[in-house]
């Protein structure tokens, strides 16, 4: 039995929510990168990690998402290495690990970055994260099917598990990634790049995750990755916040446990509350 | 004397060879250039946006599609230059202070090249006083502001208001768009207009430099 369908022998697991608003509440400046607090405010960063594990996340990630340097500057492969310590000082042996990977910002097919710069720049970050003793990879909110490619194979490389989600945001029914791409066309495509598990995250809101949830399933064997937004951000005044409440979010949680999915959190505008509110709607359930 | 409407076909496929292929054969015939942007280019680059907003196509359509347009701009523009002839307006545009992200900004600046505007694109992260830089020694009409993220949309607010303390405000517009942006904001914070789309974003550019 492979790690990861080990970790799934109890069922779904409750994994975190959003990081940077949490970073945000606790002074993280608009339009800083929220990576570099590894290194300047790790106390801070462990708090929101610990949060998510006083809630009841099994799976926590690590506040790594834009540090590799296609994304970045600074010392990378010390922000991945602290991103990785401080989050598993909180989870102690209560949580997993799963650090984050997020997308290069560039677009291959537009030749704003080559393969061969994108493929260093996460082969560069999985590494660090691997050393710094991560329990899986997690490359995410992606939406070109091509550097999701490079990434899982960048992330293979240190023999950890890999799981790869995408933010399907576009097209009529909000059921394609900016890039076109369908969970069937993704599905089959990280098949193909050896993923082990493929999911969803971001996105446009709760309500719309089931029927994505359930056409990645459908077209693959492999464990399925839910991390829905807190719907989309609203303006009051020129103040922004999320409109979704917990319980409106954790109403969903039979919804996408049925449709298949075997992790389970919530992405931006998300907090503690959300994952608290999951953690009952299991108990619930059972 | 070439089949122009080849050149239509090959923006709208995203064919960058035969868009300059027929571009060069058209100027050699003795086409005017302004009627090759006018004529096909602008109109081929609004069916793209057309197939963009209808969800037949996504962003690598529209990608290869405006990589056609500009394969033809780039021949055209020097003998548009050469005879004085005037864009149909000339856009600023960047990514806000702050904010790395330029996928939705370089798509918008491309859809208004296609659409006949001089686009003068000053790349991401950047801070209001280059928008001012650039607006001021370009003569630029519009001021087209992109953001991603919802923590760097409030840079849109402060570009605003720096050209509003410049005294420039009434001698540009400013538009803005992004993924977290909407029309309510755009209004909350003194914008001319808000694109929901790069195909929207070439519209609104147009009604704005119209007024």
């Amino acid at each position: 039995m492979s790690r990861l369908h080990e970790w799934l022998s109890g069922g779904l697991l409750i994994t975190d929510g959003a990081w940077g608003t949490e970073l945000q509440a606790r002074g993280l400046a608009p339009g800083a990168a929220p990576d570099t607090w590894n290194l300047t405010h790790p106390e801070r960063v462990e708090a929101v990690a610990h949060a998510y594990v006083e809630a009841g996340s099994q799976v926590i990630l690590t506040n790594t998402f834009r540090a590799n340097a296609a994304a970045m500057e600074g010392d990378l492969e010390a922000i991945n290495r602290a991103g990785v310590e401080i989050s598993k000082r909180a989870a102690g042996a209560r949580a997993l690990v799963f650090a984050s990977i997020g997308p290069t910002g560039k677009m291959l097919m537009a030749g704003e970055i080559g393969s061969d710069r994108a493929t260093a720049a996460f082969a560069a970050q999985a590494a660090a994260l691997a050393a710094a003793g991560a329990d899986a990879l997690l490359v995410e909110t992606m939406s070109d099917v091509e550097e999701a490619r490079l990434a899982v194979a960048a992330a293979k490389t240190t023999g950890l598990p890999v799981i790869v989600s995408f933010a399907f945001d576009s097209g009529k029914n909000k059921d394609r990634t900016m890039m076109g791409a369908t969970p069937e066309a993704v599905a089959a495509a990280m098949v193909d790049a050896g993923a082990d598990a493929v999911g969803a995250n971001c996105g446009v809101g709760v309500e719309r995750a089931a029927p994505i949830c359930r056409r990645l399933r459908a077209a693959c064997n492999l464990p399925v990755w839910i991390k829905p937004n807190a719907g989309l951000p609203k303006m009051e005044g020129t103040a922004i916040r999320y409109d979704t409440s917990a319980e409106f979010f954790a109403s969903h949680y039979t919804a996408l446990r049925e449709a298949g999915a075997s992790f389970l959190g919530g992405c931006c505008g998300s907090t503690p509350d959300f994952i608290r509110a999951l953690v009952r709607a299991r108990c619930a359930s059972s | 004397m070439p089949d122009l409407d080849k050149l239509h076909e090959a923006v709208v496929e995203g064919d960058s060879k035969t868009a300059a292929a027929v571009t060069h054969a058209a100027i050699a015939a003795g086409v005017e250039p302004l009627a090759i942007v006018t004529g096909y280019l602008v109109p081929a680059m609004d069916e793209v946006g057309r197939r963009f907003e209808c969800e037949e196509y996504f962003v690598p359509e529209m990608l290869l599609s405006a990589r056609a347009m500009k394969a033809s701009m780039e021949i055209v523009r020097p003998l548009l230059a050469a005879a004085g002839t005037e864009p149909v307006g000339r856009v600023v545009i960047g990514t806000v202070q702050g904010d790395l992200h330029d996928i939705g900004k370089n798509l918008v600046a491309s859809m208004l090249e296609g659409g006949g505007f001089e686009v003068i694109d000053l790349g991401a992260n950047v801070t209001p006083e280059r928008f001012i830089d650039a607006v001021t020694t370009r003569n630029a009409h519009v001021v087209a502001l992109s953001a991603l993220l919802t923590v760097t949309m409030t840079s849109m607010k402060t570009t605003i208001d720096a050209f509003q303390a410049a005294g420039l405000r009434e001698k540009v517009k400013i538009m803005v768009g992004g993924a977290p942006v909407t029309q309510q904001y755009a209004d909350a914070i003194g914008a001319d207009g808000f694109g929901e789309s790069a195909a929207a974003a070439v519209a609104l550019a147009r009604r704005l430099v119209a007024v």
